[in-house]
């Protein structure tokens, strides 16, 4: 129980190091958002939620701690770690699409269980599992069907990343093309939009998605 | 690829399924991991501290030492880790680099040791991070900046062949480095404070005389300063005449800031001279003798401290500018206030505004002449606010030109130190130097005494002579001896060189035997060694090795030996162990050859034999020791110590 002026002298305190914000009355912390840090619920569960086993979890939550330690990665980081593997382009887009299908809670912040779940997904999981993530990849808005728009900012967003020194140099059309290709293959009532139905179809139906979907699966 | 992403490179890879179905064309073959391993903990022995840690960590680096298979080198399979023998505080820091990505400074340690310890692991040193990267370079361009100085001084080192220009640059830019140079610095000091001097008391007024009012002495003693002043210029012109021959680069010398003033000073004389009394140029005449003041800059050459002065104003430039430029803004501003200010009152002595100018100079800077002051209360209010602002203004800079001055004064001073301090560091590493190689031909004779005592059966003395010398010292000693052997040179130390040099010239060479020019004639230089020397050396039960006309080359080196074990006193055996200058004297051109002759002191008839045999001149000792193993007449018997 705080004497009233205890409370004003500290209100005074934070007002001279301006730390206290008296129009919101809020705390005004210099730092870090997230100060709180996040602690995952526990091995066991996890082994059993995703379809690794236990050391690979270790050997995943030490890469994950090591960049950051406070137990979340929030949009920045994840776009300061993805551009390191893509130097020559501008991957944050790509990124900021990545960041938004692994932030399954969508609080803006992955943490170790959605990362892993996500990760077990793509590497452990089942084709039509691995494709049903890709679609919701694709699926910015999240509501169950690519659109136009959104099938071409994807594919802008991996041109972008290719940088500015291709060969052949990419113009603004060959996005266009893209996607166009990739409706005309993908969209088979011709509404315009692809479904996840239309979308599991018309990708099995093709030898090489399959194939190349496989092809990391043993990158853990 | 840094920090730790080369751990999110599996999420990266997972990632790019989102391309699949977009794709455009069949994707390649992904490369196949054959060796998968599981992550297992590496033991790190660095000096015996123990570090562990992944494996992966370690290669998230395949470029450095310890991620790469360099490290296999220094696997130590019995007690399976990789066992480094480096400084094991920093490695820490280089550890924690493969850990966190991020390489950190730790400031406590030598900045040389810390590179060495990068350079050794493999990693540069551009990664460091930002927290520390400041610190890291600021003491890098420091320790270099000494090395630099270190370095400048090597170049003191006399040069052999430098021609008259050369030397005499030399010795204008470094008069320490010769007598006569000191000489003539000080002698150009000198004449710089006379001509000053003289200058000085021109003006004074010396006394008057009945018939004369008083006049400045200048006046008086024309004649004599006049002569005085010629002296000085003539000096002054020589001086720059011999400066400006001996300069590497004329026009560069005439171009610098010291030439410059050297001309200055000794123009107005000449000027003087070629003009006339002509009554129209007289007056800038006279203007010219206010030149003669900058005979004092000269001085700079003599005084580090002014030359230390000049150069911090010229690096300060900015500053100055900075605070001329505000002076005169302020002065400005407050000249136009206190003229406008008192404008009103009457005989007021702010005519205009350059004339208030004056007033707030002086009260700017403090001074307060009182030849004009305000009397309106504005202008007193304003004179005020004048005064106190002057102080800040000033107070501003000054501090940057100060601590300028003291880092380069400090500078400086270290170099000074320094510089000092050389001497008698070289003359320690000199003698250190020269103890490991006295070490050296210590050995050597110790080691043919040995020989020779064993032979002789006295033990006693080899009790002294025995050294220890550990297994290091005996296999650099042995190594030395190849090379000896190999070029058929010997070490010696320096007093013996230089002797046998001087010996060589002095001495003639009455006793050359005619076996001796029958034998190989010299063939060396003055440092080489004759060659084809055959000695009757008296020799241990070993081998008796015949001896071809080649071979004496190698004898040679026994032969020296031997010679350094001649007492040329005759003394007693005790003086064996000789000095080291009593050694080697071949080294000479037409040195003579000495046999090493230890004979006992007993009749040395085997030894007139052998001598009569090869003759080459002989140096007696006695007492020699002498073997009583006969050796034939035809045989070459020496002892070999190497």
């Amino acid at each position: 129980m705080k004497s009233r002026s205890q409370e004003q002298s500290l209100s005074d305190s934070r007002e001279l190091d301006r730390s206290h914000d008296p129009l919101t009355g809020s705390v005004i912390d210099e730092g870090e958002l997230f100060t709180v840090s996040y602690r995952p619920e526990g091995l066991d569960r996890l082994v059993q939620q995703t379809n690794f086993s236990k050391k690979e979890l270790q050997i995943l939550y030490r890469g994950f701690k090591n960049e950051c330690p406070n137990g979340v990665v929030n949009e920045e980081t994840f776009k300061s770690i993805y551009s390191q593997f893509f130097p020559q382009g501008d991957s944050s887009t790509y990124a900021h699409f990545l960041f938004d299908a692994f932030d399954s809670q969508n609080n803006g912040a992955v943490n170790f269980e959605d990362f892993v779940i996500s990760l077990s997904i793509i590497l452990r999981g089942s084709t039509a599992d691995k494709l049903a993530w890709a679609f919701n990849l694709y699926d910015i808005n999240k509501d169950g069907c690519i659109t136009r728009e959104e099938m071409t900012d994807i594919v802008t967003s991996i041109y972008d990343m290719m940088g500015k020194y291709t060969y052949p140099c990419i113009n603004d059309s060959d996005a266009k093309e893209h996607v166009d290709n990739f409706f005309r293959k993908m969209d088979q009532n011709k509404d315009g939009v692809v479904t996840i139905d239309e979308f599991l179809e018309s990708c099995q139906k093709d030898e090489n998605i399959i194939q190349s979907m496989m092809m990391f699966d043993n990158v853990i | 690829m840094a920090t730790g992403a080369a751990a999110w490179f599996p999420f990266a890879r997972a990632a790019a399924i989102g391309w699949m179905p977009v794709a455009s064309c069949p994707m390649p073959l992904a490369p196949r991991d054959n060796s998968k391993k599981q992550d297992e903990l590496i033991m790190l022995n660095v000096s015996g501290r123990r570090f562990q840690t992944w494996r992966t960590t370690l290669d998230r680096y395949p470029d450095t030492l310890l991620g790469s298979s360099e490290k296999d080198f220094f696997y130590n399979e019995e007690t399976k880790e990789y066992f480094f023998d480096r400084d094991p505080d920093v490695f820490r820091s280089i550890l924690n680099f493969y850990r966190t990505g991020k390489l950190h400074y730790p400031r406590h340690e030598c900045i040389s040791s810390y590179d060495e310890e990068l350079t050794f692991f493999g990693i540069i040193p551009e990664i460091i991070g930002d927290c520390c990267y400041e610190e890291y370079k600021d003491r890098k361009r420091e320790s270099l900046e000494r090395l630099q100085d270190d370095q400048e001084e090597n170049k003191d080192a006399k040069l052999p062949n430098m021609n008259i220009r050369q030397t005499m640059w030399r010795a204008f830019e470094y008069p320490h480095t010769s007598t006569m140079a000191l000489v003539f610095y000080y002698v150009t000091g000198f004449f710089i404070a006379v001509s000053v001097i003289t200058n000085v008391i021109e003006t004074v007024p010396c006394g008057a005389t009945p018939h004369r009012k008083d006049m400045p002495c200048g006046e008086r003693y024309t004649v004599a300063f006049f002569c005085m002043d010629t002296a000085c210029v003539m000096i002054f012109t020589v001086e720059y005449l011999l400066r400006l021959f001996a300069a590497p680069s004329r026009y560069r010398f005439m171009r610098s800031v010291m030439s410059i003033i050297d001309v200055v000073a000794i123009l107005p004389y000449y000027i003087g001279l070629v003009m006339t009394n002509n009554e129209d140029v007289s007056g800038a005449f006279v203007t010219l003798r206010v030149f003669r003041v900058f005979r004092i800059f000269k001085f700079s050459r003599h005084s580090q401290g002014l030359r230390i002065l000049g150069y911090t104003l010229k690096s300060c430039a900015s500053e100055l500018g900075f605070l001329l430029f505000s002076l005169t803004m302020a002065i400005i501003i407050f000249a136009t206030v206190m003229f406008y200010a008192e404008k009103g009152s009457s005989s007021t002595k702010f005519t205009s505004i350059p004339a208030s100018f004056w007033y707030t100079i002086v009260t700017m800077t403090t001074l307060g002449y009182g030849d004009m002051v305000p009397k309106t209360i504005a202008g007193k209010i304003f004179g005020s606010i004048c005064s106190l602002s002057g102080v800040l203004v000033i107070a501003l800079p000054v501090p940057v030109i100060v601590s300028n001055f003291s880092r380069i004064y400090h500078q400086n001073q270290r170099a000074d130190k320094r510089r000092a301090q050389k001497k008698t560091r070289l003359t320690r590493i000199r003698i250190a130097k020269s103890g490991s190689a006295n070490a050296f031909l210590q050995s050597k004779r110790n080691g043919l005494l040995n020989e020779l005592l064993e032979l002789t059966g006295t033990r006693e003395l080899e009790q002294r002579l025995i050294r220890s010398t550990s297994v290091l010292e005996s296999q650099h000693h042995h190594l030395l001896r190849c090379l000896e052997k190999t070029t058929a040179h010997e070490f010696v130390d320096e007093h013996v060189f230089e002797q046998n040099c001087l010996e060589s010239t002095l001495q003639s060479y009455p006793s050359h035997s005619s076996s001796l020019s029958s034998q190989d004639s010299d063939t060396f230089c003055c440092c080489g060694r004759r060659s084809g020397t055959r000695n009757p050396l008296p020799h241990s039960r070993d081998s008796v090795a015949p001896v071809s006309p080649l071979g004496p080359l190698q004898e040679l080196s026994a032969l020296h030996i031997q010679s350094s074990q001649l007492s040329l006193h005759p003394s007693s055996r005790s003086n064996l162990n000789l000095r080291a200058e009593d050694s080697i004297r071949i080294n000479c051109k037409g040195g003579r050859v000495t046999t090493a002759i230890i004979s006992l002191p007993s009749p040395p008839s085997l030894r007139e034999g052998h001598h009569h045999h090869h003759g080459p001149p002989q140096r007696r000792a006695t007492p020699s020791i002498q073997t009583t193993t006969s050796s034939t007449p035809t045989s070459i018997i020496k002892v070999s110590a190497l």
